[in-house]
């Protein structure tokens, strides 16, 4: 592993900017909080892969680039998905599979698209948007626009020969690419050190010469450091950088896994690292924010969930007519 | 004019970079070594290198590369060595390139070009000499063609690049030194519709790729017996133009179709299929099918060259159709 890219960064964020990151994260947790009760009533179907635990590294990340920066996300895409700025109503309607949906009910949890904020999906196979990101950040190259592309993947992705053919050619070529590795110690049932020979992520994407290092991922703040010092190096030419966040699912792999291999313990562990719970014990310690304008904010995001299922509930559906649309391009 | 299939494979790549500066190419081999079967040669002195990319041996990773660039708006033309490689990059072609305009619901289009070597015919054993066209032409989402001819390996690039949507096309090893007349900068191929190749009265074989050619023979020793098969080259596997099929069937009430690719659930039985669907009552004689041994493509060059589709087996074919 390499150190992290010396040089100017600013120091730790304004008290405005950590409440942000605070009312983000609480964001990403409630909007899934009742994802998990609209599944259980049938209003929301298919695979539904949480995001609780991780919450930070979603908030500390995304804050750091700009709206032209590419994103490429995973099936556990609802936190990076809101973060990025998609409106909760088009990703509630996605849900729901309405035709209002950042999808148009073709895609689901798993799919989320918004073009227009270069959101890149909601890729279901593991390691598949690894290649794509790097031609995101090509294309950039060829027209010497100065973005970069985040490219979110798991430690189950990192397994996969994508993640090792994507590392050399993108440091081979220089790309400008934010290899962001939510490792979150399971691939899907499976232990990082059932899977991993080696389970120094960080250390073994350092040998791809690129700058890498690993991130407390369950710390907003030392998330968003490590995002602005990648963005900066990667921005001033520096190639792609390789970030481990080294964070947890409190929740199962999905709402099909009974979660029966990993013990109680080890998730309370964890838990007592609550990446929401945290940040807010520093924010209430320094006198930022009190129990009451936690409500506060608590209360204003029950009601933008409340109205973006409102809104879904009273979306259209895609009509079976529009069946075979948007397999190929429309043609005059 | 008359030129090599390379040489007319070329031009359309450097009449493609001339046009769009949002063209490029890269695959293995493309720019230093001149592309393994010389199509780029040159290019990487006049392109450079930042069009002319040299990627190393990772299917996956610069097909989805190109898949990345052209949903952000470039024109990536990505060579792919042979169709036995691109499996490895299958993944990226079916679950990303002719999937994420559906799955996205419309928003993105994935103007991507892969280009690859296909087929048999130079003893190269299984692994280098499969015909898989019928694994892409099976996918929605994907534009297919075959570029059976000089005219339309010169002619098929540009409006492949037009198309919003991924294309693959397939250009026949065999046909790499072959002759022919190339039409010329200005004319395209029509990559909608098959073309006759060949008109005739008695029957219909159709072809595609390097079976065209076998398939035009076995029309001229037909010739000598009296029999006039119409020959159809397809041009696109996906779309396919069914109606151009069912068009000359209807005309010569018999069929047999042709194929570099194992006959069973490929090309051959798709468009047996559809005639019967179409023009069931229009045939006088079976469908036939001529198609590559069901083996995987032995080294033995008269093992391979009983497995492969000849004008001899075709002749036969059509032989059977009119009596």
């Amino acid at each position: 592993m390499t150190e992290s890219p010396a040089g100017a960064v600013p120091g730790r964020t304004d008290p405005g900017r950590r409440i942000e990151l605070l009312r983000q994260m609480m964001r990403i947790r409630r909007f899934e909080e009742r994802c998990i009760q609209l599944y259980s009533t049938e209003k929301i179907r298919g695979f539904l892969h949480l995001y609780i635990g991780e919450e930070a590294v979603a908030a500390g990340l995304l804050s750091e680039i700009d709206a032209q920066d590419a994103v490429v996300s995973t099936y556990r895409d609802h936190g990076h998905a809101l973060a990025r700025g998609i409106p909760m109503t088009a990703l509630m309607a996605e849900m729901f599979g309405r035709s209002t949906g950042c999808s148009g009910g073709r895609g689901g949890s798993m799919h989320l698209f918004d073009a227009q904020r270069r959101f890149y999906g909601g890729n279901a196979i593991v390691a598949g948007g690894l290649p794509p990101a790097l031609g995101l950040a090509l294309a950039d190259v060829l027209t010497d626009t100065p973005h970069i592309t985040v490219c979110l993947f798991g430690d189950g992705a990192f397994a996969e020969g994508e993640f090792h053919e994507c590392a050399n050619l993108a440091a081979l070529w220089h790309l400008p690419v934010l290899f962001a590795c939510e490792n979150n110690q399971y691939a899907m049932g499976t232990a990082l050190r059932r899977e991993h020979a080696a389970t120094d992520l960080a250390l073994r994407a350092a040998g791809y010469g690129m700058a890498s290092w690993p991130v407390d991922g369950m710390d907003a703040e030392a998330v968003a450091e490590a995002a602005r010092r990648a963005v900066q190096s990667i921005r001033g030419g520096g190639g792609p950088c390789f970030l481990e966040f080294r964070t947890y699912r409190f929740r199962a792999h999905s709402l099909y896994d009974a979660d029966r291999y990993r013990d109680k313990a080890e998730i309370e562990q964890w838990k007592a690292r609550d990446p929401i719970e945290r940040l807010y014990g520093q924010l209430r310690n320094a006198e930022i924010i009190d129990d009451r304008g936690y409500a506060e904010i608590e209360t204003a995001i029950d009601a933008e969930i409340d109205a973006a299922i409102v809104e879904a509930e009273a979306a259209p559906l895609e009509p079976v007519a529009d069946l075979t649309r948007h397999v190929y391009a429309e043609r005059q | 004019m008359t030129t090599t299939y390379r040489q007319a494979l070329t031009d359309a790549l450097r009449e493609a970079l001339d046009r769009d500066e949002r063209v490029f190419l890269m695959g293995e081999d493309v720019g230093a070594y001149g592309g393994c079967f010389g199509v780029s040669r040159g290019l990487l002195d006049d392109y450079g290198p930042r069009r002319i990319r040299d990627t190393p041996l990772s299917e996956s990773a610069f097909v989805g590369a190109g898949i990345g660039a052209a949903i952000a708006g470039r024109r990536p033309i990505v060579e792919i060595m042979t169709g036995n490689f691109s499996l490895l990059a299958l993944d990226q072609i079916l679950n990303n390139a002719a999937t994420l305009r559906h799955m996205s619901g419309g928003q993105l289009d994935v103007p991507l070009v892969i280009r690859m070597a296909t087929g048999a015919g130079r003893q190269l054993a299984a692994q280098h000499s499969h015909s898989l066209e019928s694994f892409y032409a099976h996918l929605p989402g994907l534009r297919v063609l075959s570029a059976a001819t000089v005219a339309d390996a010169r002619g098929m690039l540009w409006p492949a690049l037009q198309d919003p949507d991924p294309v693959v096309i397939f250009e026949p090893i065999a046909l790499y030194n072959s002759s022919g007349e190339s039409r010329g900068p200005d004319t395209v191929t029509d990559i909608d519709t098959a073309e006759v190749a060949r008109p005739g009265n008695d029957a219909t074989v159709v072809a595609y790729g390097g079976t065209l050619h076998t398939a035009l023979a076995a029309a001229e020793q037909l010739a000598e017996t009296g029999v006039d098969a119409e020959v159809i080259d397809l041009r696109t596997l996906r779309p396919l133009d069914t109606a151009t099929i069912v068009e000359s069937v209807s005309r010569t009430h018999r069929l047999v179709t042709v194929d570099e690719g194992w006959g069973r659930v490929g090309i051959a039985a798709e468009i047996a299929a559809a005639t019967a669907e179409h023009a069931y009552y229009d045939l006088d004689a079976p469908i036939r099918r001529v198609c590559t041994a069901e083996v995987p493509i032995p080294y033995a060059r008269q093992l391979e060259e009983a497995a492969l589709p000849s004008a001899g087996a075709v002749v036969v074919a059509v032989q059977e159709v009119v009596s």
